[in-house]
Protein backbone atom coordinates (compact mmCIF):
# COMPACT_ATOMS: atom_id res chain seq x y z
CA UNK A 1 0.00 0.00 0.00
CA UNK A 2 2.18 3.41 -0.96
CA UNK A 3 1.06 6.35 1.00
CA UNK A 4 -1.15 8.48 -1.04
CA UNK A 5 -3.39 5.33 -1.55
CA UNK A 6 -4.10 5.88 2.36
CA UNK A 7 -7.49 6.79 3.47
CA UNK A 8 -7.58 10.28 5.14
CA UNK A 9 -4.67 11.33 3.58
CA UNK A 10 -5.49 12.93 0.39
CA UNK A 11 -8.33 15.28 1.49
CA UNK A 12 -5.91 16.80 3.43
CA UNK A 13 -3.27 17.22 0.63
CA UNK A 14 -5.97 18.45 -1.83
CA UNK A 15 -7.06 20.95 0.98
CA UNK A 16 -3.27 21.67 1.31
CA UNK A 17 -2.94 22.58 -2.51
CA UNK A 18 -6.18 24.62 -2.13
CA UNK A 19 -4.90 26.94 0.75
CA UNK A 20 -0.73 27.13 -1.20
CA UNK A 21 -2.86 28.09 -4.47
CA UNK A 22 -5.27 30.68 -2.73
CA UNK A 23 -2.00 31.99 -1.26
CA UNK A 24 0.43 32.09 -3.82
CA UNK A 25 -2.82 33.76 -6.50
CA UNK A 26 -3.32 36.32 -3.62
CA UNK A 27 0.77 37.20 -3.42
CA UNK A 28 0.76 37.54 -7.18
CA UNK A 29 -2.43 39.87 -7.63
CA UNK A 30 -0.54 41.47 -4.20
CA UNK A 31 2.06 41.91 -6.12
CA UNK A 32 0.80 44.27 -9.00
CA UNK A 33 0.96 47.84 -7.76
CA UNK A 34 1.06 49.29 -11.13
CA UNK A 35 -1.11 52.09 -11.51
CA UNK A 36 -2.50 53.52 -14.69
CA UNK A 37 -2.13 57.20 -14.73
CA UNK A 38 -6.02 56.82 -14.81
CA UNK A 39 -5.91 56.46 -11.11
CA UNK A 40 -4.06 59.12 -10.45
CA UNK A 41 -6.11 61.72 -11.91
CA UNK A 42 -9.47 63.43 -10.24
CA UNK A 43 -12.95 61.83 -10.53
CA UNK A 44 -14.13 65.10 -12.69
CA UNK A 45 -11.01 64.26 -15.18
CA UNK A 46 -11.57 60.31 -14.60
CA UNK A 47 -15.32 61.33 -15.59
CA UNK A 48 -13.85 63.51 -18.88
CA UNK A 49 -12.41 60.37 -20.27
CA UNK A 50 -14.96 58.17 -19.25
CA UNK A 51 -17.91 59.90 -21.43
CA UNK A 52 -17.21 60.29 -24.90
CA UNK A 53 -18.76 63.15 -25.78
CA UNK A 54 -17.02 64.71 -22.93
CA UNK A 55 -13.47 63.63 -23.58
CA UNK A 56 -12.07 66.06 -26.30
CA UNK A 57 -10.05 63.13 -27.80
CA UNK A 58 -13.10 61.52 -29.08
CA UNK A 59 -13.18 64.67 -31.71
CA UNK A 60 -9.83 63.31 -33.44
CA UNK A 61 -11.01 59.82 -33.40
CA UNK A 62 -14.23 61.25 -35.20
CA UNK A 63 -11.52 63.13 -37.81
CA UNK A 64 -9.59 59.82 -37.99
CA UNK A 65 -12.64 58.18 -39.02
CA UNK A 66 -13.33 59.93 -42.02
CA UNK A 67 -9.61 59.94 -42.92
CA UNK A 68 -9.35 56.29 -42.64
CA UNK A 69 -12.57 55.97 -45.75
CA UNK A 70 -10.83 58.82 -47.35
CA UNK A 71 -8.54 57.27 -50.36
CA UNK A 72 -4.69 59.15 -50.91
CA UNK A 73 -1.77 58.99 -52.64
CA UNK A 74 -0.82 57.64 -56.20
CA UNK A 75 -2.49 54.81 -55.64
CA UNK A 76 -5.94 56.01 -54.32
CA UNK A 77 -6.57 53.94 -51.80
CA UNK A 78 -7.95 54.44 -48.65
CA UNK A 79 -7.11 52.33 -45.55
CA UNK A 80 -10.58 50.91 -45.42
CA UNK A 81 -10.05 49.50 -48.83
CA UNK A 82 -7.75 47.09 -47.51
CA UNK A 83 -8.65 46.87 -43.30
CA UNK A 84 -11.41 46.62 -42.30
CA UNK A 85 -12.03 48.56 -38.58
CA UNK A 86 -13.12 45.70 -36.78
CA UNK A 87 -9.28 43.80 -38.07
CA UNK A 88 -7.92 47.12 -36.06
CA UNK A 89 -8.69 45.39 -32.82
CA UNK A 90 -5.79 44.61 -31.17
CA UNK A 91 -3.29 46.54 -33.26
CA UNK A 92 -2.51 49.16 -30.85
CA UNK A 93 -2.04 47.10 -27.90
CA UNK A 94 0.92 45.19 -29.28
CA UNK A 95 3.34 47.08 -31.08
CA UNK A 96 5.51 48.93 -31.23
CA UNK A 97 6.65 45.68 -32.86
CA UNK A 98 8.79 44.60 -36.05
CA UNK A 99 6.37 45.03 -39.48
CA UNK A 100 6.93 42.24 -42.16
CA UNK A 101 10.05 42.78 -43.87
CA UNK A 102 11.26 45.38 -41.71
CA UNK A 103 14.48 45.74 -39.84
CA UNK A 104 13.77 47.88 -37.35
CA UNK A 105 10.77 48.25 -35.08
CA UNK A 106 7.81 51.04 -35.75
CA UNK A 107 5.41 52.55 -33.34
CA UNK A 108 1.86 52.30 -34.35
CA UNK A 109 1.78 56.29 -35.83
CA UNK A 110 5.40 54.65 -37.30
CA UNK A 111 3.47 51.43 -39.35
CA UNK A 112 0.64 54.36 -40.07
CA UNK A 113 2.67 56.28 -41.77
CA UNK A 114 4.87 53.59 -43.60
CA UNK A 115 1.12 52.36 -44.97
CA UNK A 116 1.08 55.36 -45.86
CA UNK A 117 4.38 56.04 -48.08
CA UNK A 118 4.40 52.77 -49.06
CA UNK A 119 0.54 51.17 -50.08
CA UNK A 120 -0.86 54.15 -50.68
CA UNK A 121 2.00 56.29 -52.18
CA UNK A 122 1.04 59.22 -50.58
CA UNK A 123 2.73 62.30 -48.96
CA UNK A 124 3.84 61.03 -45.31
CA UNK A 125 2.17 63.00 -42.83
CA UNK A 126 4.19 65.24 -40.85
CA UNK A 127 5.51 63.97 -37.10
CA UNK A 128 3.00 65.22 -34.76
CA UNK A 129 0.49 66.49 -37.19
CA UNK A 130 -3.41 66.41 -36.80
CA UNK A 131 -4.22 64.07 -39.36
CA UNK A 132 -1.56 61.96 -38.26
CA UNK A 133 -2.00 61.56 -34.79
CA UNK A 134 -6.33 61.40 -35.44
CA UNK A 135 -5.70 58.17 -37.40
CA UNK A 136 -3.87 56.78 -34.89
CA UNK A 137 -6.56 57.46 -32.14
CA UNK A 138 -8.93 56.30 -34.04
CA UNK A 139 -6.78 53.08 -34.51
CA UNK A 140 -6.02 53.03 -31.17
CA UNK A 141 -9.66 53.26 -29.88
CA UNK A 142 -10.42 50.57 -31.53
CA UNK A 143 -8.73 48.69 -28.59
CA UNK A 144 -9.98 49.87 -25.37
CA UNK A 145 -10.10 47.18 -22.78
CA UNK A 146 -7.78 45.30 -23.78
CA UNK A 147 -4.48 43.65 -21.99
CA UNK A 148 -1.14 45.01 -23.19
CA UNK A 149 0.57 42.43 -25.07
CA UNK A 150 3.77 43.37 -26.65
CA UNK A 151 5.10 40.43 -29.43
CA UNK A 152 7.29 38.00 -28.11
CA UNK A 153 9.66 38.61 -30.92
CA UNK A 154 13.47 38.19 -29.85
CA UNK A 155 14.50 40.58 -32.31
CA UNK A 156 12.63 43.17 -29.99
CA UNK A 157 15.27 41.75 -27.32
CA UNK A 158 18.11 44.06 -27.95
CA UNK A 159 15.61 47.64 -28.73
CA UNK A 160 13.89 46.77 -25.31
CA UNK A 161 16.94 46.27 -23.48
CA UNK A 162 18.41 49.91 -25.20
CA UNK A 163 14.97 51.23 -23.75
CA UNK A 164 15.39 50.00 -19.99
CA UNK A 165 18.93 51.77 -20.45
CA UNK A 166 17.96 55.08 -21.16
CA UNK A 167 15.52 55.00 -18.44
CA UNK A 168 17.86 53.90 -15.72
CA UNK A 169 20.45 56.52 -17.28
CA UNK A 170 20.95 59.52 -15.88
CA UNK A 171 20.45 62.37 -18.14
CA UNK A 172 20.22 66.77 -18.21
CA UNK A 173 21.66 69.33 -16.18
CA UNK A 174 19.14 67.91 -13.53
CA UNK A 175 20.83 64.61 -13.98
CA UNK A 176 17.47 62.23 -13.41
CA UNK A 177 16.45 59.61 -15.09
CA UNK A 178 13.18 58.51 -16.05
CA UNK A 179 13.30 55.16 -13.23
CA UNK A 180 14.11 58.18 -10.72
CA UNK A 181 10.60 60.12 -10.98
CA UNK A 182 8.77 56.94 -11.90
CA UNK A 183 9.92 53.98 -10.26
CA UNK A 184 11.81 55.43 -6.41
CA UNK A 185 9.49 58.11 -6.47
CA UNK A 186 6.17 57.37 -8.19
CA UNK A 187 3.06 58.09 -5.96
CA UNK A 188 4.87 61.48 -4.30
CA UNK A 189 4.47 64.63 -5.52
CA UNK A 190 6.14 66.99 -7.52
CA UNK A 191 4.91 70.50 -6.61
CA UNK A 192 1.03 69.74 -6.56
CA UNK A 193 1.00 66.91 -8.83
CA UNK A 194 1.33 63.19 -8.41
CA UNK A 195 4.08 61.41 -9.92
CA UNK A 196 2.30 58.88 -12.34
CA UNK A 197 4.44 55.64 -12.56
CA UNK A 198 4.20 56.11 -16.14
CA UNK A 199 2.60 53.49 -18.21
CA UNK A 200 2.15 54.41 -21.70
CA UNK A 201 -2.05 52.66 -21.07
CA UNK A 202 -4.01 55.27 -23.54
CA UNK A 203 -1.89 57.08 -26.00
CA UNK A 204 -2.58 59.34 -27.77
CA UNK A 205 -3.62 61.26 -25.10
CA UNK A 206 -5.70 64.77 -24.72
CA UNK A 207 -3.68 67.07 -22.74
CA UNK A 208 -5.56 69.52 -20.88
CA UNK A 209 -1.68 71.48 -20.21
CA UNK A 210 -1.06 71.17 -24.67
CA UNK A 211 -5.09 71.48 -24.88
CA UNK A 212 -4.10 68.90 -27.36
CA UNK A 213 -3.71 65.48 -28.73
CA UNK A 214 -0.46 64.25 -28.25
CA UNK A 215 1.88 61.48 -28.54
CA UNK A 216 3.86 59.22 -26.56
CA UNK A 217 6.99 60.33 -28.54
CA UNK A 218 5.42 64.34 -27.54
CA UNK A 219 4.98 63.40 -23.58
CA UNK A 220 8.72 61.51 -23.44
CA UNK A 221 10.10 64.52 -24.80
CA UNK A 222 8.60 66.27 -22.62
CA UNK A 223 9.72 64.41 -19.87
CA UNK A 224 13.09 65.09 -21.22
CA UNK A 225 12.64 68.87 -21.60
CA UNK A 226 11.57 68.72 -18.01
CA UNK A 227 14.69 67.41 -16.62
CA UNK A 228 16.61 69.88 -19.01
CA UNK A 229 18.22 67.07 -21.45
CA UNK A 230 18.25 67.11 -25.31
CA UNK A 231 15.19 65.52 -26.58
CA UNK A 232 16.31 62.97 -29.36
CA UNK A 233 15.32 64.08 -33.01
CA UNK A 234 12.06 63.55 -34.46
CA UNK A 235 11.84 59.40 -35.82
CA UNK A 236 15.28 58.43 -33.51
CA UNK A 237 14.70 55.34 -32.84
CA UNK A 238 15.67 56.12 -29.26
CA UNK A 239 12.12 56.99 -28.75
CA UNK A 240 10.60 53.61 -30.11
CA UNK A 241 13.47 51.56 -27.86
CA UNK A 242 11.94 53.59 -24.67
CA UNK A 243 8.34 52.63 -25.92
CA UNK A 244 8.97 49.21 -26.28
CA UNK A 245 10.57 49.08 -22.65
CA UNK A 246 7.42 51.24 -21.32
CA UNK A 247 4.70 48.98 -23.09
CA UNK A 248 6.81 45.47 -21.88
CA UNK A 249 6.80 47.14 -18.16
CA UNK A 250 2.94 47.74 -18.46
CA UNK A 251 2.51 44.55 -19.80
CA UNK A 252 -1.06 43.28 -18.68
CA UNK A 253 -2.73 46.52 -17.92
CA UNK A 254 -5.65 47.59 -19.50
CA UNK A 255 -5.81 49.96 -22.54
CA UNK A 256 -7.77 52.99 -22.36
CA UNK A 257 -7.13 54.73 -25.46
CA UNK A 258 -7.69 58.06 -25.88
CA UNK A 259 -6.61 58.85 -22.75
CA UNK A 260 -7.25 62.06 -20.95
CA UNK A 261 -4.67 63.54 -18.82
CA UNK A 262 -4.22 66.98 -16.92
CA UNK B 1 -14.68 70.68 -41.65
CA UNK B 2 -16.53 71.37 -38.53
CA UNK B 3 -16.24 68.06 -36.09
CA UNK B 4 -18.89 68.40 -33.29
CA UNK B 5 -19.90 65.70 -30.64
CA UNK B 6 -23.41 66.24 -28.85
CA UNK B 7 -24.79 64.83 -26.21
CA UNK B 8 -28.05 64.92 -25.75
CA UNK B 9 -31.20 62.52 -24.78
CA UNK B 10 -33.07 61.42 -27.25
CA UNK B 11 -36.85 61.69 -25.36
CA UNK B 12 -37.91 63.30 -22.88
CA UNK B 13 -40.79 64.21 -20.23
CA UNK B 14 -42.74 67.41 -20.75
CA UNK B 15 -41.50 69.66 -18.37
CA UNK B 16 -38.61 67.76 -17.43
CA UNK B 17 -35.21 69.14 -16.92
CA UNK B 18 -32.46 67.84 -18.88
CA UNK B 19 -28.99 68.10 -19.82
CA UNK B 20 -27.83 69.49 -23.29
CA UNK B 21 -23.58 68.74 -23.70
CA UNK B 22 -21.28 70.14 -26.66
CA UNK B 23 -18.08 69.72 -27.97
CA UNK B 24 -16.16 71.19 -30.62
CA UNK B 25 -12.74 70.73 -32.26
CA UNK B 26 -11.21 74.49 -32.40
CA UNK B 27 -7.93 75.99 -31.47
CA UNK B 28 -9.02 79.18 -29.49
CA UNK B 29 -6.13 80.87 -30.59
CA UNK B 30 -5.62 83.59 -28.23
CA UNK B 31 -4.24 86.58 -30.42
CA UNK B 32 -1.89 87.22 -27.71
CA UNK B 33 0.44 84.44 -28.73
CA UNK B 34 3.88 85.14 -30.80
CA UNK B 35 4.65 82.34 -33.38
CA UNK B 36 7.86 81.09 -34.40
CA UNK B 37 9.00 83.71 -36.67
CA UNK B 38 8.46 86.09 -33.17
CA UNK B 39 5.03 87.80 -34.83
CA UNK B 40 1.67 87.67 -33.01
CA UNK B 41 -0.51 84.85 -34.25
CA UNK B 42 -3.97 86.64 -35.28
CA UNK B 43 -6.71 85.57 -32.92
CA UNK B 44 -9.14 82.81 -33.98
CA UNK B 45 -11.56 82.30 -31.32
CA UNK B 46 -15.24 81.04 -31.08
CA UNK B 47 -17.45 84.65 -30.69
CA UNK B 48 -20.84 83.84 -29.73
CA UNK B 49 -22.98 79.93 -29.79
CA UNK B 50 -26.29 79.95 -29.51
CA UNK B 51 -28.98 76.87 -29.24
CA UNK B 52 -32.44 77.32 -30.63
CA UNK B 53 -35.31 75.02 -29.71
CA UNK B 54 -37.80 74.74 -32.58
CA UNK B 55 -36.46 78.04 -33.49
CA UNK B 56 -36.93 79.58 -30.25
CA UNK B 57 -33.27 80.37 -28.46
CA UNK B 58 -32.97 78.62 -25.30
CA UNK B 59 -29.34 79.44 -24.43
CA UNK B 60 -26.35 81.24 -25.76
CA UNK B 61 -23.04 82.69 -24.87
CA UNK B 62 -20.24 85.35 -25.74
CA UNK B 63 -16.55 83.48 -25.71
CA UNK B 64 -13.40 84.97 -24.93
CA UNK B 65 -9.81 84.44 -25.75
CA UNK B 66 -9.50 82.72 -22.15
CA UNK B 67 -11.49 79.95 -23.00
CA UNK B 68 -9.57 76.57 -23.67
CA UNK B 69 -9.49 74.82 -27.13
CA UNK B 70 -11.98 72.70 -27.93
CA UNK B 71 -14.65 74.65 -26.01
CA UNK B 72 -16.95 72.32 -24.26
CA UNK B 73 -20.44 74.04 -23.01
CA UNK B 74 -22.96 72.47 -21.05
CA UNK B 75 -26.47 73.79 -19.92
CA UNK B 76 -29.85 72.62 -18.96
CA UNK B 77 -33.22 72.91 -20.15
CA UNK B 78 -37.11 72.17 -20.08
CA UNK B 79 -38.39 70.10 -22.17
CA UNK B 80 -41.17 71.30 -23.50
CA UNK B 81 -42.85 69.90 -27.06
CA UNK B 82 -40.77 67.16 -29.43
CA UNK B 83 -38.34 68.90 -32.02
CA UNK B 84 -35.19 69.93 -33.35
CA UNK B 85 -32.52 71.46 -30.96
CA UNK B 86 -29.79 73.55 -33.18
CA UNK B 87 -26.70 74.86 -31.95
CA UNK B 88 -24.77 77.28 -33.83
CA UNK B 89 -21.30 78.43 -33.40
CA UNK B 90 -19.96 81.38 -35.36
CA UNK B 91 -16.54 83.63 -34.73
CA UNK B 92 -13.30 84.78 -36.18
CA UNK B 93 -11.68 84.00 -39.98
CA UNK B 94 -15.74 83.35 -41.30
CA UNK B 95 -15.91 80.27 -38.64
CA UNK B 96 -19.39 79.11 -38.83
CA UNK B 97 -20.63 75.51 -37.51
CA UNK B 98 -23.82 74.21 -37.51
CA UNK B 99 -25.75 70.86 -36.00
CA UNK B 100 -28.83 70.08 -34.64
CA UNK B 101 -30.53 66.79 -32.17
CA UNK B 102 -33.90 66.10 -32.11
CA UNK B 103 -35.90 65.19 -29.22
CA UNK B 104 -39.31 63.46 -28.60
CA UNK B 105 -41.28 65.15 -25.94
CA UNK B 106 -43.65 62.50 -24.50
Amino acid sequence: MTWSDRPGRRPALVLLALVFGASLAAAQVGADTRRSGYQDMGPALQKMQDDDTANPAMLFVQLGEQLWSKPAGAAGKACADCHSVADMKGVAVRYPAIAKGADRPLDLDGRISLCRTANQQAEPFAPESRDLLSLTAFVAHQSRGLPIAPPDDPRLRPFRDHGAEIYRRRQGQLNLSCAICHDDNAGKKLAGVTIPQAHPTGYPIYRLEWQALGSLKRRLRNCLVGIRAEPYGYGSLDYVALEIFLADRARGMLWEAPGVRP
Amino acid sequence: MTNVLINAPKTARRGELIELKTLILHPMETGFRPGTNGGIIPRNIIQRFVATWNGTEIFSMDLSPAISANPFVSFFTVATESGRVAFRWSGDEGFLAEESVTIDVV
